[in-house]
């Protein structure tokens, strides 16, 4: 009888152990940042307010993450604090695969006016739901998909201030003789090639000699995976960590060997660690979702792929913009270089594709793009003719999937 | 389970509590300590809310109202409650016989996989719909009964640990899933597969909006018609025929059944046959009437949530499926709640008083005062 319920009582607590495990679980997440936003009421469901423009927000991790959810909230907060008479709600933590779809039609289904959806996997539930409801905008953030009449996605030009961040990396390897800096690399798609290129090329430009080391951690958020990373440059002989994953803890693990690293996503990364941290390239989504909304409030409203650059304020690179003062890590030398690219940038006479023009070549020496060619959107984004025909895209030539010159030279792209 | 005492003998004289078999726990005290336990388990969660800073009532209001509130909630909560219901139903078969089967997860994965195979492959778009959806059902039944028979075999053969085994083959299933949405049947790298065909879909109530127009915009699929008709062949199966009372027998005491003739490697491997097959058509379910393809997430942990709906269910037939419906309320309710995370409390506190509490239901407390103090 007792070995019995010895059993059951043991099966039963494995089967809540494992379905507790499968259930995102906020609780797990690390050291959170310092978070500013005001008081979140705690306990809430998303609903419409009558008489007021309705906006709903879909986050794929909890808003105390520290970084690219948390950058979207803080978009969110701009955009209640900065249009009249708009009401906006968000779901966080909602799993990718088909509880996004049922979610975001449950928004949908309360009457928001406009639904943003803030991760990759959102594409097609956002897409499905799209087309149900033909009279209320959906914006999905990242991805490539978009209709006629009242879906879009959006992204923006994170590669511009990852090679601001690049320059920033170079001159403090060159201060620290060490001339390597390292990359912790989420996952091997054209995204985060692409910003390791962007980097890269921003570090040879401040540090002709440095070379940009690399570890691919298969995963957005894996603090043990991210600190593994940059332990094993540091050991390699990197003195500066750029990490392209969720949490800061690669800059705070350099920081407690004496070196340096740039974290990224939401603007206060370097709150977790102030002494190490040479600045952060982060989302600034507030002032595009304000622009959005009012064109839908307008009537406006086109869907199409948004890819946005500096001049629209979507990327900034903290520790630069107006009113900042560079990490006291930052060597002075470089700042005036810094200052003057994002100047350029500003301007739009430094674009994601005059950085990406050539000649370049990868990191085995042969020449990529040749002298005189820039690279196209699809280029940037590696979307190829198979993918460009689902899209309604033109093909790439020059495909994202190469490292520039810059890495180590044993580096690639994991397949 | 039958009588006895669980207090052992009383060492001193000191007056203690002491737990006395019931004779035999009727409905009604069934229902009336489940119910009571639900109140103090949704009472405990309330005070965390309450901590947390929200009010444990309006949070309630705005659950139920998500869940079984509108008929957009009810929809929502019967979609849920097709794969919770067909998975836990195999679970709870198992657990009849105490084949401690966890691995439904893995089950319903294969199915799915199985019956996604089969709508990309096998179907071609002229296919009558029946059709194209009884081989879908019979693809994911297949996935999950091999899933199940593979540690059924080995238990019956080798005596293998079945919770482990079972454990075990969830991983391996979701690694198979992985290579095939990532790889050979993947779509970009993006994960998932291509979109099935239409004659691979369960029609939904929308479909029909144009004969009903108060059916637009409802998800629910045909496949919540396999959850009573899964209700009463378990239950047949289970009460009325031989292979059920040897289920049962097998599951009291394995070597009376042995004597008295039960082929005990047969019924473990048919029993993880079935329970698997139940799990499988969870998983075709999925793919065939909610997402219309294959996705790396195609479960949010339907396998093991089942096991917690079974053993809440007692793993009778119906009231699994009263369960399953409950829990598929909680679930899309709490996904209204923010921030995250309340859905994943509540399933751990009901559980966790349900289990401690469930003594109440089989014994009655006395406090007992030993003569020596009298």
């Amino acid at each position: 009888m007792l070995r019995r319920l010895a059993v059951l009582a043991s099966i039963l607590l494995l089967a809540a152990l494992l379905a507790a495990c499968v259930l995102p679980d906020p609780s797990t997440y690390p050291e959170e940042m310092p978070t500013e936003v005001e008081e979140q009421p705690t306990l809430t469901t998303p609903d419409i307010v009558e008489g007021m423009f309705n906006v709903a927000f879909v986050y794929v991790g909890p808003i105390g993450d520290g970084g690219w959810t948390y950058a979207h909230n803080d978009g969110r907060v701009y955009l209640e604090e900065n249009l009249d008479n708009v009401n906006t709600a968000y779901l966080e933590s909602v799993p990718e695969g088909a509880d996004a779809e049922r979610v975001i039609r449950s928004l949908a289904r309360k009457g928001f006016d406009l639904i943003y959806t803030t991760s990759f996997g959102y594409m097609d539930p956002t897409a499905i739901v799209a087309e149900e409801f033909p009279d209320q905008a959906f914006v999905h953030v990242s991805g490539l998909k978009k209709n006629d009449h009242n879906f879009a996605n959006l992204f923006g030009s994170m590669e511009s201030a990852k090679y601001l961040a690049g320059m920033v990396a170079g001159a403090r390897a060159a201060e620290d003789g060490s001339n390597r800096v390292g990359y912790v690399a989420p996952f091997p798609i054209p995204e985060i090639v692409r910003l390791g290129n962007a980097m890269t090329m921003g570090m040879r430009r401040t540090c002709p000699e440095c070379v940009m080391d690399v570890r691919w951690i298969f995963s957005w958020f894996d603090p043990e995976g991210e600190r593994e990373a940059a332990v094993s440059m540091i050991d390699a002989g990197a003195t500066v960590i750029i990490t392209g994953a969720d949490t800061a803890i690669p800059v705070q693990v350099a920081g407690e060997m004496g070196f340096t690293g740039v974290p990224g996503n939401s603007a206060n990364a370097c709150d977790a660690a102030p002494e190490a941290c040479l600045g952060v390239p982060y989302w600034n989504w507030g002032p595009t979702y304000v622009e959005i909304a009012q064109a839908v409030m307008d009537g406006t409203f086109e869907p199409d792929d948004y890819y946005l650059g500096v001049p629209d304020s979507i990327v900034g690179f903290a520790g630069f913009m107006e009113g900042e003062v560079p990490q006291p890590a930052v060597p002075d030398w470089v700042i005036p270089e810094v200052d003057d690219v994002l100047q350029q940038m500003r301007n739009g006479e430094f674009t994601r594709f005059d950085m990406f023009t050539g000649p370049i070549h990868d990191n085995a020496g042969n020449l990529v793009v040749p002298e005189g060619e820039s690279l196209t959107q699809s280029d940037l984004e590696g979307i190829d003719d198979e993918l460009g025909a689902l899209l309604g895209r033109p093909g790439c030539t020059y495909c994202m999937g190469w490292l520039a010159e810059g890495f180590v030279a044993d580096a690639q792209v994991p397949q | 389970m039958t009588g006895g005492t669980v207090s052992g003998t009383v060492p001193s004289g000191r007056p203690r509590l002491r737990l006395e078999a019931r004779d035999q726990p009727g409905l009604l005290t069934h229902l009336a300590v489940s119910l009571l336990l639900l109140v103090a388990a949704l009472f405990l969660a309330g005070i965390v809310m309450t901590v947390a800073g929200g009010n444990p009532l309006d949070v309630y209001r705005s659950m139920f109202g998500a869940g079984f509130g509108s008929k957009w909630g009810l929809n929502d909560t019967l979609v849920k409650m097709v794969p919770l219901t067909l998975a836990s139903l195999g679970v709870a078969l198992a657990f009849r016989m105490k084949m401690w089967n966890i691995g439904a997860e893995g089950q319903l994965l294969m199915g799915a996989l199985a019956a996604s195979g089969v709508a990309l492959f096998a179907v071609p778009p002229d296919m009558p719909q029946w059709l194209a959806l009884a081989l879908l059902a019979a693809a994911g039944a297949a996935g999950g009964a091999v899933w199940g028979i593979v540690p059924g075999w080995l238990r019956a053969q080798f005596g293998v640990n079945e919770i482990i085994s079972t454990l075990m083959l969830n991983y391996v299933a979701l690694s198979i899933v992985q290579f095939f949405v990532y790889g050979p049947w993947g779509e970009r790298g993006f994960g998932l597969t291509p979109m099935f065909e239409r004659n691979t879909w369960l029609p939904r109530l929308t479909e029909f909006a144009d004969q009903w127009s108060a059916l637009r915009g409802l998800t629910l699929h045909l496949g919540i018609l396999a959850v009573p008709v899964a209700i009463v062949c378990l239950a047949i199966l289970l009460n009325r025929t031989k292979f059920g009372f040897e289920i049962a027998m097998v599951g009291d005491n394995p070597d009376a059944a042995r004597y008295a003739g039960v082929r005990l490697r047969r019924t473990m491997i048919i029993v993880m046959a079935l329970s698997g097959a139940l799990a499988g058509l969870a998983g075709m379910n999925e793919v065939s009437g909610v997402v219309h393809r294959l996705l790396e997430h195609i479960s949010p942990g339907y396998g093991y949530t089942a096991i917690i709906v079974a053993w809440l269910g007692r793993f009778n037939p119906l009231a699994v499926a009263v369960v399953a419906f409950l829990f598929g309320g909680l679930i899309v309710g709490a996904d209204e709640i923010q921030s995250a995370g309340i859905s994943s409390l509540l399933q751990g506190v009901i559980l966790f008083v349900m289990v401690s509490g469930n003594l109440l239901i089989r014994y009655r407390i006395r406090l007992r005062v030993p003569e020596t103090l009298a």
